[in-house]
């Protein structure tokens, strides 16, 4: 007689689900997990580990970490970072010594694969969370991510 | 002929100024127009609750940019779809995928007639209604396999084949289950079996286990003959594209979809008018207003398409061969004791 218990245990289980989706069906309101975009525009804060572009961060001193070692050009797979460098006299020794002149990206190519950043052995360039990447022109979306007239962090390289 | 009875002040009025002929002529054309905008709106609002709802089930927010809540969200889409290219496949068959639309659409509106929205309002009210809205109600499926057939697509061919399996299988259980309360109100003419509802209380109450046996029956049928989920082999998405309609664009698809919606309300209106009283008032608590019938038949009529709904954002879709299980091992022995139980029943008097 597994007949009848089957139909019994398929309304049973149907109810079950009913009672599941119901649960949701009412919490609707206060449990909605949709974000209006543009409107919380100024509370949106995206998670830390999101990839919005590739930055390097610069203290009050307009000091940033990148010494210019390359290795992040040599890592990217489609050539989205140049790096134009320099050698210039170290004040304090005298000898001459590499530096970054700019530190070129191009977020146009950029495919977000964290290699730079994973490759940086002075954590110089980092992850940015911005999302709102869209420009009219193709150009703005090369960046020079080393500000004007910023120098390396002293001590970096020890 | 007290079949044509929407209000009996428009009727005298038109037949007060016009001669016989014209005038009936007139009134026909009224009704239409009557129908044919109750269609579209019930099509609309139906779509944004729908939408609206399976939001709420998912936790979404559903449509919320066009108009308060997104009201308009459903007449924008409309809009857009009118204003769509109509696409034909290079060997359709022409006329038939022209026509097709049109079957669905005009099988949804003759089924539509003969429901009674109130005492007063219901077009066509003939002593073989049930029987006549079974009937009619079937033709819509040759629309969906013309549809099928004459796009010249396999995919759109194997939804429409699904569909007529399915339409057939289920067709004999929405039959019998209705069957089943044609035996306890002992007329198959609609208004008469509202008229024994009115006496002894809504027929689920009145025929009690029986009753609930064959509404449960008949909204699983039902639900699969609308062929929405967890029926919708039909227009699978993930296996068939969009099943029968892939082909078609613009406002044919839209006839499409507005017929799948008024085939839902119009199963639901059956459920409510042979288990739920139809227009009645639950403990004829507005009897003295028989103006608000309206009111209670779509208040009835939005609850069981809720649970409709309810099913479709619950339940994960069958397989072809679990259908043809569910419909011909379970649902069709059990319908017809079931028969039998509420045959029994009458014949002891064990009825309220």
């Amino acid at each position: 007689m597994s007949y009848f218990s089957d139909i019994y245990n398929g309304i049973k289980t149907l109810l079950t689900g009913m009672s599941v989706t119901g649960k949701y069906f009412l919490n609707a309101r206060k449990g909605t997990i949709t974000q209006q975009y543009p409107e919380n525009r100024e509370t949106l804060k995206m998670f830390e580990r999101f990839r919005g572009e590739v930055v390097m961060p610069h203290d009050t001193q307009n000091e940033h970490r990148c010494t210019g070692c390359q290795k992040c050009e040599i890592a990217c797979p489609n050539g989205s970072i140049e790096i134009i460098w320099d050698r210039a006299i170290d004040p304090e020794t005298g000898k001459k010594k590499k530096k970054i002149d700019k530190h070129i990206y191009h977020l146009a190519m950029c495919t977000m694969c964290s290699l730079c950043i994973e490759a940086c052995p002075t954590d110089a360039i980092v992850w940015a969370q911005n999302f709102e990447n869209s420009v009219y022109d193709r150009s703005q979306l090369t960046k020079v991510l080393n500000k004007p007239g910023s120098v390396v962090k002293a001590g970096i390289e020890d | 002929m007290k079949t044509l009875s929407i209000t009996k002040t428009i009727h005298d009025f038109i037949f007060g100024i016009l001669p016989e002929g014209v005038a009936s002529f007139v009134e026909w054309i009224l009704i239409a127009v009557v129908y044919l905008t109750f269609f579209a709106i019930a099509g609309l609002l139906l779509v944004y609750m729908e939408r609206k709802i399976a939001a709420f089930f998912q936790l979404r927010m559903g449509p919320n940019r066009v108009g308060p809540a997104g009201l308009f969200q459903t007449i924008a889409d409309a809009l857009k779809l009118v204003t769509k290219e109509l696409t034909i496949t290079d060997k359709a068959d022409k006329f038939l995928f022209n026509l097709a639309p049109y079957f669905v659409i005009v099988a949804a509106l003759v089924a539509l007639s003969v429901l009674p929205f109130s005492k007063e309002f219901h077009a066509f009210d003939i002593n073989i209604g049930v029987f006549f809205l079974i009937a009619v109600s079937s033709i819509g499926v040759i629309g969906i396999l013309l549809g099928g057939w004459a796009s010249n697509n396999k995919y759109a061919l194997i939804g429409a084949m699904r569909s007529g399996l399915q339409t057939i299988s289920y067709e004999l259980s929405v039959g019998l289950s209705i069957l089943t309360m044609v035996l306890l109100s002992g007329s198959l003419q609609v208004s008469k079996i509202i008229e024994a509802q009115q006496e002894g209380g809504w027929f689920i109450l009145q025929g009690h286990i029986p009753a609930v046996i064959a509404f449960m029956i008949f909204m699983i049928a039902g639900t699969a003959e609308t062929n929405r989920a967890p029926f919708d082999m039909v227009e699978a998405e993930s296996e068939l594209g969009a099943g029968f309609h892939t082909e078609y664009s613009g406002m044919k698809f839209a006839y499409f979809f507005l017929a799948e919606f008024i085939n839902m309300f119009i199963i639901a209106a059956i459920a409510v008018t042979i288990f739920f009283g139809g227009y009645l008032s639950p403990f004829g608590i507005t009897e003295a207003l028989p103006w608000l019938g309206v009111f209670w038949f779509l208040l009835k009529v939005l609850v069981i398409i809720f649970l409709m709904m309810w099913f479709r954002w619950t339940f994960p879709r069958l397989r072809v061969d679990q259908l043809l299980t569910l419909e011909w091992k379970y649902l069709l022995p059990l319908n017809l004791m079931n028969i039998v139980f509420m045959a029994v029943m009458i014949w002891l008097n064990w009825t309220f």
